[in-house]
């Protein structure tokens, strides 16, 4: 197990935490006990980390906007059944089982939240952040979103209504941003490149290409 | 249930706090908490849905306190324990009780990937008459069961606008307590944010949900 046995080794990202930590203790305790009982294989849990890690995350989603963006057919049918257009790039499966895309337009802005608990769509997007989970994002995305969005400094035109996508059932929502002004000729991978989380999430708008 | 989960609507929070270089994991606990809890829901003990109601009983002074993945593993070792894939002797010892021959998981590491890319869909075929057609009116009932639901309370009463049907998808608010799939019809409905929240809404803002076929009362 990769941060086993290592007490001395201080992790670079723990926002001022002391490890071991309390819960790291608690939580290694419990993997041994599972391990040793035979209710997890420890390659699993591994091979688990390493997909979120690594191989499923929001570049996925990157792309699926770009090909919508290029491909005026593929459009219509991620808009018409995005499970199967999205299925189309080879990415499908845990939270992404059943998938929605919504467009914004020059009058139309959309936000996906999940007030009950933190359902977001991991197929294309990977795991959420921790401000998706958290309470002061699930709370006030359906009854404020304008003020949400200005925490994140978007500010809409007056003329923009917001659509917010609270996803509580099993249909998870993927936003489509507006295409940069100033990426007209650029290719597919250029345009994925540009594409961003929080883009997709709908708390952000992609900033005009510098020319 | 009428639990601090359900918090679609409250104010006093907090700040959102969006931090651009947000680690994926915040330490590698985390990371072990999601592989564990994705690792022994193979054992098909429990549904997605139960899990996601023990998550609604950890007291709400508790779940309001806690990180995402705090919440995780206290569902976990509830749901192990109450299924009684571990025992409470077995949690407090860290160790198998004696003489128990050592189980095979059902989830190996050669798995992962196909179990990933295959999910758990929630959709059913089979009869699921549906009430309500796109564009129907609809009102979210008043009900305030002390189970699992996922009928949000800001939209209890309010009345919106048949989108989207979904087809045929298992019913959470049975299917969390272990009384089965009972499919039933899922729409998307669109509110008027204006209707949920009054005249300080925007007009032509809106919230859309997707509801279960028990969830709505023609209007």
């Amino acid at each position: 197990m990769p941060h086993d046995a290592d007490h001395h080794h201080h992790h670079d990202h723990d926002h001022g935490q002391e490890p071991p930590s309390d819960i790291a203790l608690r939580v290694k305790a419990l993997e041994s006990l599972l391990v040793d009982k035979g209710l997890v294989d420890p390659a699993a849990l591994d091979a688990i980390i390493d997909t979120y890690e690594h191989k499923v995350g929001p570049r996925n989603g990157a792309r699926v906007v770009a090909r919508a963006w290029t491909d005026p057919d593929y459009r219509e049918r991620l808009l018409s059944d995005a499970t199967a257009a999205i299925a189309e790039l080879g990415f499908g499966g845990r939270q992404g089982e059943h998938m929605v895309a919504v467009e914004n337009t020059p009058t139309r802005h959309n936000l996906v939240v999940c007030t009950l608990c933190s359902c977001y769509p991991w197929t294309v997007l990977g795991l959420p952040p921790a401000w998706y989970k958290a309470s002061p994002y699930r709370s006030r995305a359906v009854i404020d979103p304008h003020g949400v969005l200005a925490e994140f400094g978007l500010t809409l035109a007056d003329d923009v209504d917001v659509s917010v996508w609270d996803s509580t059932a099993e249909i998870r929502y993927l936003v489509v941003p507006e295409r940069p002004a100033g990426s007209e000729g650029l290719g597919e991978d250029d345009l994925a490149a540009l594409v961003t989380r929080d883009s997709m999430i709908g708390v952000a708008k992609l900033a005009p290409l510098a020319r | 249930m009428n639990g601090v989960h359900d918090m679609g609507g409250m104010h006093g929070l907090g700040p959102i706090e969006a931090p651009a270089d947000e680690p994926l994991f915040h330490a590698p606990w985390e990371a072990r908490v999601l592989a564990l809890t994705l690792a022994v829901a193979a054992w098909g003990r429990w549904t997605l849905d139960a899990s996601r109601h023990q998550r609604e009983l950890i007291p709400g002074p508790d779940y309001l306190a806690m990180t995402y993945y705090e919440k995780w593993l206290t569902g976990l070792i509830a749901l192990m324990t109450r299924s009684g894939l571990v025992t409470a002797e077995e949690m407090e010892s860290g160790r198998p009780a004696p003489g128990l021959a050592k189980a095979a998981p059902p989830l190996t590491a050669e798995r992962v990937p196909a179990v990933i890319a295959s999910g758990g869909p929630t959709t059913r075929q089979g009869p699921a008459p549906h009430r309500f057609r796109v564009g129907d009116t609809v009102r979210a009932r008043n009900i305030n069961p002390t189970g699992h639901t996922r009928l949000p309370r800001y939209a209890r009463g309010h009345v919106g606008v048949v989108e989207r049907d979904h087809g045929a998808h298992v019913l959470p608010d049975t299917n969390a307590h272990g009384l089965g799939e009972c499919p039933e019809r899922l729409y998307g409905v669109r509110f008027s944010a204006r209707d949920l929240w009054g005249e300080e809404a925007r007009a032509g803002d809106s919230v859309h949900l997707d509801l279960w076929d028990r969830y709505l009362d023609p209007a």
